[in-house]
């Protein structure tokens, strides 16, 4: 019998500490579902059409008979449009994850010796950047329907930032879902009343003020609204830092609490 | 012991109310191959996913590569390659940008993994369509990415889950041919199937795994011997006409009726002496066969001779923890 040896390693192998490889292995994971995304552009127009639809439908069928005071109404929806179209998207998170999962691709990436972190943290990147476009995509659709920018470039620059943080918190509860269910279908349909009660009731198309009781005291003291706040605040002036540091406290929070349990989902997911 | 590749001990695994694996016990010595052959639900698959590190067992120890599966993951993870039952890989991706992203994740140099994805796709017979995305491939194409993505950090142990199940028999011999290759170059494998045929082609020495245990053991040409190795069918005209075949052909070897109630099923060791017996026995009792066939053992006939049952499909624990499923896999096991 031939003495076969096992090495550990050996001489084609890169090296590098660990933190390292768990970020290059993510961008690893990032680059293949981009390359994915760029593959079947469709679902980038999907994406775009349910919140299309939403700003037309706010813009020129709602909109004339809502008041904000001190608003412009379609200024007032943009920000809530933009955070409910990240927050929308982040569904996309936990259906791309379900699907790895029924398709046999998270036993590989299982089976190598790659970081345990990689694949979400890879999918949720990919996600922002998705996220980015779209919001960029819906920016512009803002300006055909009469948005504007009361602040300057920096506070635009600065809102987009916490869009996308936001989007990429979401993406973590969402892969949580998806590795959950297992399978898109069930993924998508186990977030959509998680949406809803985010999206809809907060301040993202009306002011909070003028709903019952404990609606609005739910309303005034969630996620959402406070990404709204912090998004309206940069694009339209006033007081901002507050609201953004509100808008960034809950964004991390909800990263330092699903990230590890999405992971821990991961390394038990069959 | 040291030399052993793959080396588990009273390995136990159940979910929930149901045992996947009952105290199995395998070495396989580096360089040889093991093929596990069992029905679904067997408890193959859940043998290999603790062995991929992808499950932890209940009980008993398992070492691949002499690293504990358990307690060094990532050790065992470096060596070994896995192609499961399903083509994992991306049907968005090129063939090529599979393997790409393989060897990436596998840490492999960056200078190395270009060369090695086009080694990989040349030897697999995917260079053509390496540019293409997968979604466009074959199921045959598809499980040989899956099989090339399993060895771009050339692993000295492969594990191979039914890898030619739902394949079309050129897609299983074109398979085959490529996996006899990676053997003949010292690869360890362990294969699991549900072919009797493909364990006998692939494997050194074959388990039989039934209800998460292992039933009967040997090569593959030690287990046909003890079936006899060849089964002669003879179908007559009614179930009187079978049943005095029967009688006389026992003679010959081990016989029986089938369900239809008119072919006789003779397990013999000697095919070519057999065929010559059964019909100068037929002809003296004056009995004339509508057909006779004379085929190779299935897994059915192995099951049939080592558990008294069938090897019925029961879709089952092996699957993973969902209970619906299992549930189903405990009824067979009782019946």
């Amino acid at each position: 019998m031939t003495v076969t040896t096992f090495p550990g390693e050996s001489d084609t192998l890169e090296h590098r500490s660990k933190v390292g490889w768990a970020i290059q292995d993510a961008l690893a994971v990032a680059h293949r579902n981009l390359i994915g995304l760029s593959r079947v552009p469709t679902t980038l127009v999907f994406s775009t059409i349910q919140p299309v639809i939403f700003v037309l439908m706010f813009r020129y069928v709602f909109g004339g008979s809502i008041e904000i005071p001190g608003y412009r109404y379609v200024d007032y929806l943009m920000a809530g449009i933009f955070v409910q179209t990240v927050t929308f998207g982040s569904i996309n998170t936990g259906i791309g994850l379900a699907e790895d999962l029924s398709k046999g691709l998270i036993e590989r990436f299982r089976s190598l010796a790659m970081a345990r972190s990689a694949v979400l943290a890879g999918r949720t990147i990919a996600d922002a950047v998705r996220n980015l476009i779209v919001i960029v995509l819906m920016i512009t659709v803002g300006f055909l329907v009469g948005f504007r920018v009361h602040t300057n470039v920096l506070g635009l620059l600065g809102a987009v930032a916490l869009m996308l943080l936001f989007g990429f918190a979401m993406s973590w509860v969402m892969a949580l879902i998806g590795l959950s269910t297992g399978n898109a279908e069930a993924a998508q349909a186990a977030s959509f009343p998680l949406m809803a009660v985010l999206v809809f009731a907060s301040n993202a198309f009306v002011q909070t003020r003028t709903m019952p009781g404990p609606l609005r005291a739910y309303a005034e003291h969630q996620p959402v609204t406070a990404a709204v706040d912090g998004v309206r605040a940069l694009l339209n002036g006033g007081p901002t830092a507050g609201k953004v540091f509100t808008s960034l406290a809950w964004s991390l929070a909800i990263v330092a609490v699903f990230a590890p349990l999405a992971v821990r989902r991961y390394r038990r997911a069959s | 012991m040291s030399d052993a590749a793959i080396q588990v001990q009273d390995l136990g695994k159940r979910f929930g109310d149901i045992v996947a694996v009952d105290g199995v016990n395998l070495e396989v010595p580096a360089g040889t191959v093991l093929g596990l052959l069992g029905p679904n639900g067997a408890g193959k698959t859940t043998i290999v996913r603790i062995l991929t590190t992808i499950l932890r067992s209940d009980s008993g120890t398992a070492t691949v590569g002499g690293h504990d599966v358990a307690r060094n993951p990532d050790a065992v993870r470096t060596i070994i390659g896995l192609a499961g039952q399903y083509a994992a890989v991306d049907g968005n991706l090129t063939g090529r940008e599979n393997l790409r992203m393989v060897g990436r994740l596998t840490h492999q140099r960056k200078a190395v993994i270009g060369p090695r994805a086009d080694e990989l796709l040349d030897r697999f017979g995917l260079a053509d369509a390496a540019d293409r995305p997968v979604r466009t491939y074959s199921g045959g194409m598809r499980r040989r990415l899956d099989l090339a993505a399993a060895l771009v950090h050339k692993p000295p142990i492969l594990f191979l889950d039914e890898p030619t199940t739902g394949l079309d028999p050129r897609g299983r011999n074109d398979l085959w041919t490529v996996i006899g290759e990676l053997v003949a170059d010292g690869m360890t494998l362990l294969l699991t199937t549900q072919y009797l045929e493909e364990a006998e082609r692939l494997a050194n020495r074959v388990m039989v795994i039934d209800g998460g245990k292992v039933i009967a053991e040997g090569t593959p040409e030690e287990l046909k011997h003890r079936l006899g190795s060849t089964i002669i069918e003879v179908r007559l005209a009614d179930a009187a006409a079978a049943e005095r075949a029967r009688g006389r052909l026992e003679s010959v070897g081990t016989a029986e009726v089938l369900d239809d109630g008119r072919t006789v099923a003779l397990t013999v060791g000697d095919a070519g002496r057999a065929v010559l017996e059964v019909v100068r026995t037929l002809d003296a009792a004056g009995l004339t066969p509508e057909w006779l066939t004379v085929r190779e053992p299935t897994l059915d006939d192995v099951f049939l001779q080592l558990t008294g049952h069938k090897a019925e499909d029961a879709p089952a624990a092996d699957e993973g923890a969902e209970p619906a499923r299992a549930g189903r896999g405990r009824k067979r096991g009782a019946a």
